[in-house]
């Protein structure tokens, strides 16, 4: 009788607890950028993630998540010019107007990036879509990169960089992440290279992108006003425009214009300025943005 | 790379019409694991001090569960009081999901003092605390995490998270239920927003006030002042207001009464 009582009265959850595995785990020290992602105990976990945190198809779902973006890059004879806005949005909620959306991805560049003329070596990335994808994933690859400059004694090229975070956006794939995300860098086998690469596995080279919300405001004013051979000046004030026209039209973009300029020695930060005065600036000295009445 | 998880994608199949269902689908009830358990927290930092603050009711639904649920907490500390830390986290949003939130990363910022012989920096604990919350990116914690400490400097620093981790150093933010109240009221106290010189000029020449770090007292002042006022406005803010403010000699905890209705 002892026996079948001794049997049949364990406590329910005497197999509940944790293993020693995940213990360790739990309280590793060493940030683990790892691929261990805990998953909804459901068949169908892209749906389960959907109906939580997808507030375009489910505007009432409990999660919101940080999103919306505008940003450009392209490419011309004096490097690579790389502009964003930084607002983030969680539904119509502007969760932030001061994101940094340029992700320096490399080991050299770590740390706050003031404005200095000094350029800093290293790979930059752009931020659109979720931002914790954006944030968490570039921080993966700029550790992979530092693991690459330090096996083989030299940095790693655009191209290789950009294709380790394809095969990444490609492996999770129906997952739910989103981002669309520029990569930029000058090395000595490429030149400037640009990339953009995005959560359904697309990687393309190429001369000129927009991504994000307020894209097709930002690819009107880039492509009217590109040339190959715009100058430094001329460059950096067409990326400050086409981010400025983006804003003015799309109401997830706005904030603080964000601009970079990657070179052959690395990237230089041309300043994160308010995007008001700017456009009174433009309007009334330039004449133009000519729709909106400049009387108080 | 097969597969990276170990887990094969849960998408839908392809629906060809010649497709034969092979067994019956397996139904499935709704699975809605997250409450939203209200309340709203606030930090604020300035030269040499950081304030995380929270009220404390529990709510689920138009039900108050609790008038003495604490949202904000010492992390690393040596003992139960939470003595010794000196970095604080406020979660808001799904209790028992920050509550798991908080323990995890406790756990965390001990274990690495006690390898490493030194205390965590606000900046890796902040990272830290990123990859937790992303960790969970296919199944996320249901919160809105506040972290504050004292940086390398001295000053004051906070960081704000999003349900997966996306996180930001600010000089202030509001999260949780009055979070679209108490954010602009912040906006324009402590960044001065919208706010101009008197006298710098006419119309557009106006020239914006320049935001700079504020004195303690005041900014004590502006945390009190924004929960009394959510409290006006707010059906799931209310009772008592949990103070953390961590200075240079530690980390002091004050409670103030709010409208218990």
């Amino acid at each position: 009788m002892d026996k079948l009582v001794a049997q049949y009265s364990r406590p329910q959850h005497q197999n509940e607890s944790y293993s020693e595995q995940e213990q360790q785990d739990l309280t590793e020290s060493l940030p683990p950028l790892s691929l261990k992602f805990s998953l909804p105990p459901v068949d169908n976990r892209a749906s389960f993630l959907r109906a939580m945190t997808d507030d375009h198809s489910n505007p009432s779902c409990p999660i919101k998540l940080a999103h919306g973006t505008t940003t450009l890059a392209f490419r011309f004879q004096g490097g690579i010019i790389v502009c964003t806005d930084s607002r983030a949005t969680a539904g119509n909620w502007i969760a932030s107007q001061t994101v940094k959306k340029v992700i320096p991805v490399s080991r050299l560049s770590r740390g706050e990036d003031k404005p200095s003329n000094d350029p800093t070596p290293g790979l930059l990335g752009t931020m659109a879509g979720g931002a914790a994808d954006c944030q968490y994933w570039l921080r993966y690859l700029s550790q992979q990169c530092t693991l690459h400059e330090i096996r083989h004694k030299r940095r790693i090229t655009v191209a290789a960089a950009s294709k380790i975070l394809a095969n990444l956006t490609y492996a999770y794939k129906g997952y739910g992440l989103s981002m669309g995300t520029m990569l930029c860098g000058v090395t000595p086998q490429e030149g400037p290279a640009l990339y953009y690469i995005d959560s359904d596995g697309t990687r393309l080279p190429g001369n000129l992108f927009c991504v994000g919300s307020g894209q097709t405001f930002a690819y009107g004013v880039l492509d009217s006003n590109y040339r190959y051979d715009l100058s430094v000046e001329e460059a950096l004030a067409l990326g400050r425009r086409a981010i400025l026209a983006a804003m003015h039209r799309d109401a997830y973009s706005g904030g603080f214009i964000n601009l970079y300029h990657v070179k052959e020695e690395g990237w230089v930060h041309h300043g994160f300025d308010d995007m008001n005065p700017i456009f009174w600036k433009t309007k009334l000295e330039q004449g133009e943005f000519s729709n909106v009445t400049s009387e108080l | 790379m097969t597969s990276i998880t170990g887990h094969p994608a849960g998408g839908e199949g392809i629906g060809y019409s010649f497709s034969q269902p092979t067994a019956a689908p397996v139904k499935q009830h709704g699975f809605y694991p997250y409450t939203d358990n209200g309340g709203s927290t606030l930090g604020i930092t300035g030269s040499d001090f950081a304030i995380l603050a929270g009220d404390t009711r529990s709510t689920s639904g138009y039900n108050i569960n609790s008038r003495m649920v604490p949202k904000v907490f010492k992390i690393g500390g040596d003992d139960e009081t939470g003595e010794g830390a000196q970095i604080v986290l406020s979660v808001v949003g799904f209790a028992a999901d920050g509550n798991a939130l908080k323990e995890r990363l406790d756990a965390v910022v001990k274990m690495y003092k006690y390898q490493h012989g030194k205390p965590m920096s606000v900046s890796a604990c902040a990272q830290r605390l990123s990859t937790i919350l992303y960790g969970k990116r296919f199944f996320p914690y249901y919160v809105h995490a506040i972290l504050a400490g004292l940086d390398e400097e001295g000053k004051g620093a906070l960081y704000s998270y999003d349900p997966v981790g996306s996180y930001e150093r600010e000089q202030c933010r509001a999260a949780g239920a009055a979070a679209s109240l108490i954010m602009p009221f912040l906006d324009n106290q402590v960044n001065f927003k919208n706010q101009y010189i008197p006298g710098s000029g006419e119309g557009h020449a106006l020239e914006a006030k320049k935001a700079e770090p504020l004195p303690q007292t005041h900014v004590e002042q502006l945390v009190r002042d924004a929960f009394t006022s959510a409290v006006e406005r707010h059906i799931e803010v209310g009772d008592n207001l949990q103070m953390m403010i961590i200075t240079r000699e530690g980390i002091k905890e004050v409670f103030h009464p709010l409208k218990k209705d």
